[in-house]
């Protein structure tokens, strides 16, 4: 058994609040980098420019990339041996989203009622997902999530008559609904079967898996390929000022699902790619 | 085509501009989103006093990043306008000659302009830090307890833009992509 204190949780969830909201990965900057050199619309390709201008000063690290600094979604995996002290996880993750985005002088943009609105004034609370996992370490995925693009989201539980073809359908005509409101180009996330729940939640987490690594299954490997080619054949482009470059990547995730059901979920995010990984 | 524009923004000054144009803004713009714009509309309701002279005036849909110190303005993208389409049409037709967001509007936003001979324009949106790099001075002017959301009197220099909706009905969210499309048949 391993012991952690949730002192360490709040410390690493503040540093990662901050840093995503300056810093995008590497496989997000080294795509919208390809697809500036390759976008082949004059309007386009300087849109794609001023996003990687944009990239370069917030890496000063005085403004933040986007003014949405999001709603903060944490992931946890949580080894079985791991035991936690010194105080509450919840509250250690929630104190470490208050600290980062007081200190890095982030946007509060949580209301504590949907339909109250009235705002938290702190950022909190985070958006938490735990999950029990072999081993003794924790792995904290945090990832500001803006709703320019959250709110052009949607699920379908289709018929599992619609087949292939309808899931494929359905991703593309959520991409051209969205239009120029999510700020493309887009990331796609996509969840493929479970319940109503479990395909917004793989979509959610799609958004966050490398953008250069393949799908391992190669049927979806291939089907990725041929929505992110249809999606950008859309004409949409960056920012809806039409061209290529609607999207930068589709990612797929997948689960087992009910005889009577396909549900998919599409989640989209903008090209303000932000997530972390810390071990601990 | 590429238009520098000054204050006082007026219609006349900006009737030249067309869909897909680009423009860099120079002098006063206010700050204004959901909350700000639902407060407008009803003090208007109640026979109140805007918190600023809405004639040739321009309000960007942003709330903003708090400001570090020794900045004027922290990280200031556009957000959404179609949120802001319940309330645009009143203050287009008291004066407003321009808005600056992201994302389509709706018909009656678009008549509106049409009908005022207004503009509405986008800035990049995730684009923030470059953006706040062309704001001057920032000031609270009202509802500073709407935090990020308060109406902020804003000095912009060079503030790049691209007309979205011009006076004459174009719109570049259609246009665009077809001339796109069109060029790779
Ligand atoms: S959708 Fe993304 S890039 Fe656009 S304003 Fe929201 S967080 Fe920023």
């Amino acid at each position: 058994m391993r012991v952690i204190d949730v002192k360490e949780v709040a410390e690493a969830v503040a540093e990662m609040a901050v840093q995503t909201n300056h810093f995008l990965g590497d496989d997000v900057k080294c795509r919208i980098k390809c697809r500036a050199m390759e976008e082949p619309w004059p309007v386009a390709k300087n849109v794609l420019e001023k996003i990687e201008e944009n990239i370069a000063i917030a890496e000063e690290g005085v403004l933040p990339l986007c003014q949405d600094t999001g709603l903060a979604c944490v992931f946890l995996e949580v080894g079985q041996d791991v035991h936690f002290t010194g105080g509450l996880l919840e509250d250690a993750i929630n104190e470490g989203v208050r600290k980062g985005y007081a200190e890095g002088f982030l946007r509060k943009s949580v209301v504590g009622d949907p339909l109250r609105r009235i705002n938290t004034k702190d950022n909190t609370p985070a958006h938490i997902h735990y999950e029990i996992v072999p081993g003794e370490q924790v792995k904290i995925t945090f990832a500001p999530k803006g709703f320019g693009s959250e709110n052009m989201s949607q699920i379908k539980m289709l018929p599992p008559s619609a087949g292939e073809d309808g899931v494929k359908d359905f991703v593309v005509r959520v991409c051209e609904e969205a239009g120029a409101n999510p700020c493309p180009p887009v990331v796609v996330g996509v969840g493929i079967g479970g319940t109503f729940d479990k395909a917004a939640l793989m979509a959610k987490k799609a958004l966050m898996l490398p953008l250069d690594r393949e799908n391992g299954d190669p049927y979806y490997a291939e089907m990725e390929k041929e929505l992110l080619e249809r999606i950008n054949n859309l004409g949409i482009g960056p920012q809806g000022f039409g061209g290529e470059t609607t999207a930068l990547a589709v990612k797929i995730m997948t689960a087992p699902t009910h005889i009577a059901g396909l549900p998919v979920a599409v989640n989209i995010n903008c090209h303000v790619s932000r997530h972390a990984e810390r071990i601990l | 085509m590429e238009y520098r524009i000054s204050e006082p923004f007026t219609k006349e000054k900006f009737a030249q501009l067309k869909a897909g144009d680009t423009v860099l803004l120079t002098g006063t713009v206010y700050t204004a989103r959901d909350a700000a714009h639902k407060r407008m509309v009803e003090m208007l309701q109640e026979g109140g006093q805007l918190p600023f002279e809405i004639k040739n005036s321009v309000i960007y849909y942003v709330g903003p990043t708090p400001e570090k110190p020794g900045n004027p303005i922290g990280s200031a993208g556009p957000t959404t306008s179609y949120r802001m389409d319940a309330y645009a049409p009143v203050l287009l037709d008291l004066g407003e000659t321009g808005m600056i967001g992201k994302g389509q509007r709706s018909q009656t936003v678009k008549e509106a302009v049409l009908r005022n001979g207004a503009v509405y324009f986008a800035a990049i949106g995730g684009a923030g830090a470059l953006m706040a790099q062309r704001v001057e001075s920032a000031e609270v002017i009202a509802f500073e307890d709407l935090g990020a959301e308060a109406v902020r009197k804003l000095s912009v220099k060079d503030f790049p833009v691209t007309v979205i909706l011009d006076s004459k009905g174009g719109d570049l969210y259609s246009e665009g992509r077809a001339a796109y499309l069109e060029s790779r048949e």
